[in-house]
């Protein structure tokens, strides 16, 4: 099941470029939420601060809370269970390029020293039934590298990975940006579906699609959040300026 | 608009023209790579196939004079050197490699290590002998295979660290970022995937290594020594082809002349078998697709 997730006076920096600025927002639990504003604005560094994926960059600092559940982040554990309990898909699909399908899916529990055989099988079937790629490559799953498949299914292999881990969070930054239209849909289409179990963040620049799959959206530019309300209403009645002329395309 | 695209007939000619100019000058560059080589070979069959027979694997040499003899002692002397030069190269340079490449980023302790390598690099191979020789042989007071063995490991771990250094950083950084984005610890993730995807750059630098030493003489002459008979015993000289075929040439005996041609083929032979061998071992079950 999705989680909520609490972001307290949360502030991150490159060196001694201050990324993001006391972000203060709460995520509903199972719904997807929207993040959009223009190239460099601090998206990617915002949704890296909700796995610790940012401090995994030697020059890079973070301040403030994060509590996802009832879990807070940044004080009651590791980085590297907080990543086992929040999935990420980056940008660029990226599979292990020297493992199979069958093994990029079971990589996570694999790694993390699981081996029983009969439970990875059902947990690699659900996880590319789950991201609607299963009946595409279960012929090949052990022949065939995850590199072969094509961008669009790539990126689905990604989610498959993901969702293997069983997290209760999904991280999804610009998950669409690199594929065609018709991947791009298959892609949306997904993240109706998961909804129901998990909650998912995905950063957008298309407006469309955060319209389309997110039930609440956060408009964030230079490092700060400017609004962040249900997706209808920044669409269509924005409370800010600012966000007014993002979304009417006036600059951005 | 379209007029735009079109090109008259002029640059057509001159691209055809610089076209075949270009495959031209690849196809002699590559010609010129691999002539000498054939070059060697075929002369190394002209001069030395003709020594070759059945007591040439499986005799040891025989005094001078006396007609027949093989090199099958040097054979499995040499085998013996680059199995433990293996043992002791491999994994001290991939570990090294490792080090220098994923934890010891720009840290003073890599910079040193990466210092040392370079220089161990340079160090010409009959120093290398020298060194060998007063830290372990003098102190044993004996020639060993161990030495020899020891001499050749050390020559081959700067081109393995160096080599692994270079294959892990060409890994993209959004493999790794997958790895950590699962929860996988940064130790796990480094061994099971960003030195799995570099393995076969690696494995090519393992077998530079390997080529590189297995031909080396200068290093044993002072540490394996070289011996006419049978030895297995690590802790006795031992004879390697390098060092049968250094001595053979040098004679004045044309018997030994030809011996020694007939040794360099069976070495040449024997380092492009092996090499084929583990990359044929090391490719085989990869997966459609995967580069
Ligand atoms: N690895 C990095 N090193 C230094 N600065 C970075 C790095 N990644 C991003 N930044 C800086 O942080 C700011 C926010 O970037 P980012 O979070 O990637 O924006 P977005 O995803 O909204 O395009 C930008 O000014 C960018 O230059
Ligand atoms: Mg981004």
């Amino acid at each position: 099941m999705g989680v909520g997730i609490e972001v307290k006076d949360l502030n991150a920096w490159y060196g001694s470029n201050h990324t993001l600025q006391d972000i203060n927002l709460n995520i509903q639990p199972n719904e997807a939420t929207a993040l959009i504003g223009p190239s460099g604005c601090g998206k990617s560094t915002f949704v890296r601060c909700l796995n610790r994926m940012h401090e995994t960059n030697p020059i890079a600092k973070v301040t403030g809370s994060v509590r996802i559940g009832d879990l807070d982040i940044y004080n009651d554990a590791s980085p590297v269970e907080v990543r086992r309990r929040i999935g990420m898909v980056f940008q660029r699909p990226n599979p292990f390029p020297t493992m199979s399908i069958y093994d990029n899916v079971a990589s996570g529990l694999r790694l993390n020293g699981f081996r029983n055989r009969r439970v990875l099988d059902e947990v690699v079937e659900r996880s590319l039934k789950h991201a609607a790629l299963w009946d595409e490559v279960k012929d090949e799953l052990k022949k065939k590298s995850g590199a072969s498949l094509s961008g669009g299914q790539q990126q689905r292999l990604c989610i498959a990975r993901a969702l293997a881990v069983d997290p209760e969070v999904l991280l999804m930054d610009e998950p669409a940006s690199a594929l065609d239209p018709v991947s791009t849909a298959k892609i949306e289409d997904l993240i109706f579906q998961l909804k129901s179990q998990y909650t998912i963040i995905i950063v957008t620049h298309n407006m469309q699609q955060a319209a389309r799959v997110a039930e609440r959206t956060g408009f964030f530019l230079n490092g700060k959040l400017v609004e962040f309300d249900s997706t209808h209403k920044i669409f269509t009645n924005p409370r800010d300026k600012r966000t007014e002329d993002y979304i009417t395309g006036r600059f951005g | 608009m379209s007029s735009r695209y079109k090109t008259g007939k002029a640059t057509q000619i001159w691209r055809s023209a610089t076209n075949h100019m270009a495959t031209g000058l690849a196809v002699l560059s590559t010609v010129l790579v691999v002539a000498p080589l054939i070059a060697i070979f075929v002369y190394l069959i002209y001069k030395g196939a003709s020594s070759l027979n059945l007591a040439f694997f499986i005799k040891t040499p025989r005094a001078v004079g006396e007609p027949g003899g093989g090199m099958a002692n040097a054979i499995v002397g040499s085998a013996l050197l680059l199995g433990i030069g293996s043992l002791i190269g491999v994994p001290i340079g991939i570990a090294s490699g490792v080090f220098l490449a994923e934890f010891g980023r720009g840290g003073k302790l890599a910079n040193a290590v990466r210092f040392t390598a370079d220089v161990l690099n340079g160090v010409p191979s009959i120093v290398m002998g020298i060194a060998i020789y007063s830290l372990i042989v003098l102190p044993q007071k004996h020639f060993s295979a161990l030495a020899g063995g020891v001499a050749l490991g050390i020559m081959m771990i700067p081109t393995i660290t160096r080599t692994t250094e270079e294959m892990l950083l060409m890994v993209p950084h959004s493999i790794r970022e997958a790895a950590l984005g699962l929860g996988v610890p940064n130790w796990r993730s480094v061994l099971s995937i960003t030195l799995k995807t570099a393995s076969p750059g690696i494995i090519t630098g393992c077998m530079l290594a390997f080529a590189r030493v297995a031909g080396e003489t200068a290093p044993l002459l002072f540490t394996a020594f070289g011996n006419q008979f049978w030895s297995a015993n690590l802790n006795e000289p031992i004879a390697a082809l390098p060092l049968q075929i250094y001595v053979y040439a040098i004679s004045p005996y044309d018997e030994w002349h030809r011996l020694a041609w007939a040794g360099s083929l069976v070495l040449i032979v024997l380092i492009v078998l092996s090499v084929s061998l583990v990359r044929f071992v090391t490719t085989r079950g990869v997966l459609k697709g995967a580069n």
